[in-house]
């Protein structure tokens, strides 16, 4: 039906619907106006997966129009199988968060659900913009949004918080801007595929790398530059922290494997060792981290971090195994096993802090001692929370399992220690999730708060449920997810295996 | 010897009449002015609507007139003569091209919205006197000589036009010792830049024999330039002036003291249109003038352009009082301006005018919602009377939000092409640093930005304000609301559509060089 604009409508619907519900204000339904926005859209954006052709790496839904001619930007809009089911996920959530934030927001309701409708569509402008300024547009005016939620419906150090994450972010991206600008000196365009065509010498593309190491590895966020997200985390609501985990971290991965990988192959595969060890970092010292935490928030958030790792080391393991095989050979498994930790954890991520809103709302407080034997008076909710935590680990049979083993697996191809580094998850990741599964979760009644809870009602078994779906679905049958990708991560190895050195 | 000389007397003197058909705008404004003066004489206090009226009209007729100034047949003659797209006249001293023609009516548009804005403040202050609106429209006088100035003489003689009105406009509130203070200090300051600027003028003119600035560049073009020290001294002098007029570092010591001690309304006139004009006397002077002395104006202006990034943006985080954190990052925003020019192509002069024009616009609404938010008595130019604004008034806490956005560089609003404009011609003339340093520098300017937005935003109106009244924004005339919610929505159309604007400032530099 719109073919011709689908991703136009996509990114603009939903930041339409959040300037109505600005005008309307609170005192006209602010609710159902954001339900239904944001369920048009996400039943919109189920287009994109049917009349996707896996076929090939080419763009699809292209749009292109001429938008600051004076500087050969172009509104030019795409997805592959990279970037579709990114956007599927964010259109999925944003209707979750909705649901999410019902009966719990009560201050500027419509503010709160303008601000998410408005971040839906500046995200889904992010994995659709074909324009690297277009691109980085969307990526910064992200911010504002995020900033705002935080700032006003976040907890009690909100203000820290927010700031932090703002200036944090906004530094990483400057450097981006930089090297976006130097690419048009070389290029002399804009456009995201002429920049993965265009020769650089050695020492720019270093330079190009570390700029989107900056930019990136704040947004996924890599150790070290991770201290923002468990105070964002923290202190945003419930909405705030789903948003942020289960898909605004995705863009940082995204663009490693969008800009980084194509467009700087020499200079990944150079740096490629501080990349991992990176990653490494972050699954081995950053899962000790969250064994300690007291605050759920802050541990599903390091764990978050520590996940992450698992998709910059699939994504950067290819360049190990190029040089020690000399062929791309199974390198291919990586990417792919990264992009669907992406998927699977944005499902489950998004799911632990929704569980964690749920008895947040019952009891105000996130800390772990102040639970116990949650299972006794919530036997739904405690059914859910095990089956998200069991993911968390990567227990097989739910999605959590299928990316990890993929990157492992690949790892094993490059070195045994770096696989043996990665699988050290599985420990440490059963350790932290399962002692608060534990402490939260089971036992006997802790004390009288926990003994006056009630259990999940049906709007929050409907958001429940419906994660819980896909993070098994994704876990028994992969297979559709990884289709769609292929042929796109094929190209993407390709480019990152083909040097650009030239001139 | 006797007859020589009654022969040199009887022969009529040399004297054709100029045409003035491209200066008819200045001629207009002018008489206007005029007029406007002498009406004010004769009206009482309580008709002084009627200069303030007369005022915007003469000055939306002079826009009106520099738009159409231009007839497309002059101008394919003067094409076809010259090879450029622009008339003189007055012996070529004074040149209409469309760059003067774009920077002329943005001058002019921004003053109309200044004196939309200065109205409430100044009636509300027993200042609404006909003198603000009459020195007012002599200093634009002298932006617009300035900016179409085409010798060394006539940009001084726009800039002193423009800087006796503005030193008046300053110290206007005569019985405030601060505001006093504040005219001092900017006459005093500015005295001694103006010397300097005419000192350099001075020995350029020793060395190459010319005031007009085609001829000063066509002198350089046969000469090694850059081993004439009187060259370089000259040079050196104009650049203090400049740099002086223009508020960069370290020549901005007076920018603080003076937006903080005017009225506000002088503020916000002061901090938007002469900006443009400064803009426009450096871009004559030194492309247009200098231009074979690129290397060296190059370096000076590196380093100004870097200290006032630095200072700017790292003394304006100390501040309090919004009109001198304002003041601040005026002077880190002139480092930008700065960049382009130095970028020394012509996508860098396009882009420096293009954010010195959006730079104008959003620095007169952000003053608009100082001037809002003020009543008599009470000048609310604090930081921390913006606390809570917008539980108070969402609607202009939503457009003071653009504004600090856009002066810190996010998109989606205007500000943001802005840098990114200036930062391609920085990394195209392939000083990649400066553009590195100058995005560091944006960071630790986006966080005062954030600041001034948080109040706004995450806290509640505070106790202390104690009048229930002060909360609630002033009741400020439809144009003032109008005026403003137009101002703040520009910001976010230009940032998603700022190419019209962008292109033309491309073509105005193109065909002024």
């Amino acid at each position: 039906m719109f073919e011709g604009n689908l991703l136009s409508i996509l990114i603009w619907l939903p930041i339409i619907g959040g300037l109505i519900l600005l005008f309307t204000g609170d005192k006209f339904a602010p609710r159902p106006i954001a339900l239904v926005f944001s369920a048009l859209t996400f039943l919109l954006s189920i287009p994109l997966w049917t009349d996707f052709n896996p076929v090939g790496h080419q763009m699809q839904f292209v749009e292109l129009a001429p938008w600051i001619e004076a500087f050969k930007i172009n509104y030019h809009l795409g997805v592959d199988g990279i970037s579709m089911p990114l956007i599927l996920l964010n259109t999925f959530i944003t209707v979750l968060i909705v649901i999410a934030g019902w009966e719990v927001i009560k201050h500027k309701p419509a503010q709160y659900m303008a601000a998410f409708l408005i971040m839906e569509g500046i995200i889904n402008g992010v994995f659709a913009a074909q324009d690297s300024i277009l691109f980085y547009v969307f990526f910064e005016a992200m911010l504002i949004p995020m900033f705002i939620v935080i700032g006003i419906w976040g907890g009690d150090n909100r203000i820290y918080a927010t700031i932090k994450f703002f200036l944090y972010t906004f530094f990483g991206s400057v450097f981006m801007l930089i090297s976006l600008v130097y690419m048009y000196s070389q290029a002399d365009s804009f456009a995201i595929a002429d920049f993965h065509s265009v020769k650089l010498g050695m020492t720019p593309q270093i330079l190009i790398f570390l700029s989107f190491l900056i930019a990136f590895g704040v947004k996924v966020p890599m150790w070290p530059v991770h201290t923002w997200l468990p105070d964002a985390h923290v202190q945003a609501p419930t909405g705030g922290s789903v948003i942020l985990a289960a898909v605004m971290l995705k863009i940082g991965g995204y663009g490693f494997i969008r800009f980084s990988l194509p467009m700087v192959p020499d200079a990944s595969s150079e740096l490629a060792w501080l990349v991992i060890f990176m990653s490494l970092t972050a699954i081995v010292y950053i899962g000790f981290i969250a064994l300690v935490q007291n605050d759920m928030k802050k541990l599903v958030a390091y764990s978050s971090i520590a996940h992450m790792g698992f998709v910059t080391l699939g994504f950067f393991v290819l360049f190990p195994i190029v040089t020690k095989t000399g062929s791309a050979e199974g390198t291919l498994l990586g990417l792919q096993g990264g992009m669907v930790q992406m998927m699977s954890h944005g499902f489950i991520s998004g799911a632990m802090f929704l569980c964690i809103g749920v008895l947040y709302d019952r009891m105000h407080t996130r800390d772990i001692t102040a639970y116990g034997g949650v299972s006794n008076r919530m036997p739904w909710f405690a059914g859910f929370f095990v089956l998200f935590a069991m993911a968390n680990t990567g227990l097989p049979g739910t999605s959590g399992f299928v990316g990890e083993f993929m990157v492992i697996l690949t790892s094993f191809k490059a070195n045994f220690w770096i696989a043996f580094l990665a699988a050290t998850t599985l420990i440490i990741g059963a350790a932290y999730t399962l002692w608060l599964v534990k402490r939260v979760i089971f036992g006997a009644v802790a004390n009288s708060n926990v003994a006056e809870l009630t259990d999940i009602n049906k709007r929050e078994t409907v958001i429940l449920a419906a994660l819980a779906f896909f993070v098994l679905l994704l876990g028994l049958w992969p297979e559709p997810l990884v289709h769609v990708m292929n042929d796109s991560l094929a190209h993407v190895v390709e480019q990152a295996t083909t040097s650009k050195l030239g001139n | 010897m006797f007859m020589s000389f009654t022969t040199a007397t009887l022969i009529p003197m040399q004297f054709a009449i100029p045409d003035f058909a491209p200066a008819i705008p200045e001629i207009f404004l002018l008489a206007g002015t005029c007029l406007v003066l002498l009406v004010d004489l004769f009206l009482k206090d309580s008709n002084r609507y009627i200069t303030y009226l007369l005022s915007q009209t003469v000055l939306l007729i002079t826009a009106y007139l520099v738009i159409s100034g231009i007839n497309d047949v002059s101008m394919a003659e003067a094409l076809q003569t010259t090879g450029k797209a622009s008339l003189t006249t007055f012996s070529e001293m004074f040149v209409l091209d469309p760059m003067s023609q774009v920077l002329k009516v943005s001058i002019l548009l921004i003053t109309v919205g200044v004196f939309v804005y200065s109205r409430p403040y100044l009636k509300t202050r027993q200042m609404f006197k006909g003198e603000y609106f009459t020195l007012g429209m002599f200093a634009v006088l002298g932006m617009m000589i300035m900016v179409s100035a085409k010798t060394m003489l006539v940009i001084y003689l726009g800039l002193e036009l423009l800087s006796l009105a503005m030193y008046a406009m300053v110290a206007f509130r005569r019985n405030d010792g601060r505001a006093s203070e504040a005219g001092m200090k900017y006459f005093v300051l500015g005295a001694i830049a103006s010397g300097m600027l005419l000192y350099g003028m001075s020995i350029i003119y020793g060395v190459t024999g010319s005031l007009h600035l085609d001829h000063i560049d066509s002198f350089m073009m046969g000469h090694n330039v850059m081993t004439n020290m009187g060259l370089l001294l000259g040079l050196s002098f104009v650049l203090v002036g400049l740099g002086f007029k223009l508020g960069v570092v370290p020549f901005h010591m007076w920018v603080p003291d003076v937006y903080d001690g005017s009225p506000t309304a002088v503020t916000l006139f002061l901090g938007t249109a002469p900006k443009i004009a400064a803009f426009a006397m450096m871009f004559r002077l030194l492309v247009e003038g200098l231009d074979e002395m690129l290397l060296g104006w190059q370096q000076i202006l590196s380093l100004l352009a870097a200290l006032s990034l630095f200072i700017g943006n790292v003394v304006a985080i100390a501040q309090t009082n919004i009109k001198r954190m304002l003041a601040y990052s005026t002077i880190s925003h002139m480092g930008f301006v700065l960049l382009g020019i130095l970028a020394g192509t012509e996508v860098g002069y396009a882009s420096s005018m293009f954010y010195i024009i959006t730079y104008s616009i959003v620095a007169m609404g952000a003053f608009g919602i100082i001037i809002l938010l003020s009543r008599d008595g009470y000048e609310a130019d604090r930081l921390i009377d913006l606390q809570g604004l917008s539980s108070r008034h969402p609607w202009y806490a939503f457009m003071m939000m653009l504004f600090l956005f856009s002066m810190a560089g996010v998109p989606p609003t205007v500000g943001f092409y802005a840098k990114l404009s200036v930062l391609k011609a920085v990394v195209g003339a392939e000083v990649v640093w400066l553009a590195v340093f100058a995005v560091v520098m944006s960071v630790i300017g986006a966080y005062y930005y954030l600041r001034a937005i948080k109040l706004m935003y995450f806290d509640q109106p505070d106790e202390f304000v104690g009048d229930e009244e002060l909360l609630v924004p002033a009741k400020s005339g439809f144009d003032f609301k109008l005026l403003l919610s137009v101002n703040g929505l520009s910001v976010l159309a230009l940032g998603i559509l700022p190419g019209a604007l962008m292109s033309l400032c491309v073509l105005a530099v193109e065909a002024s060089l």
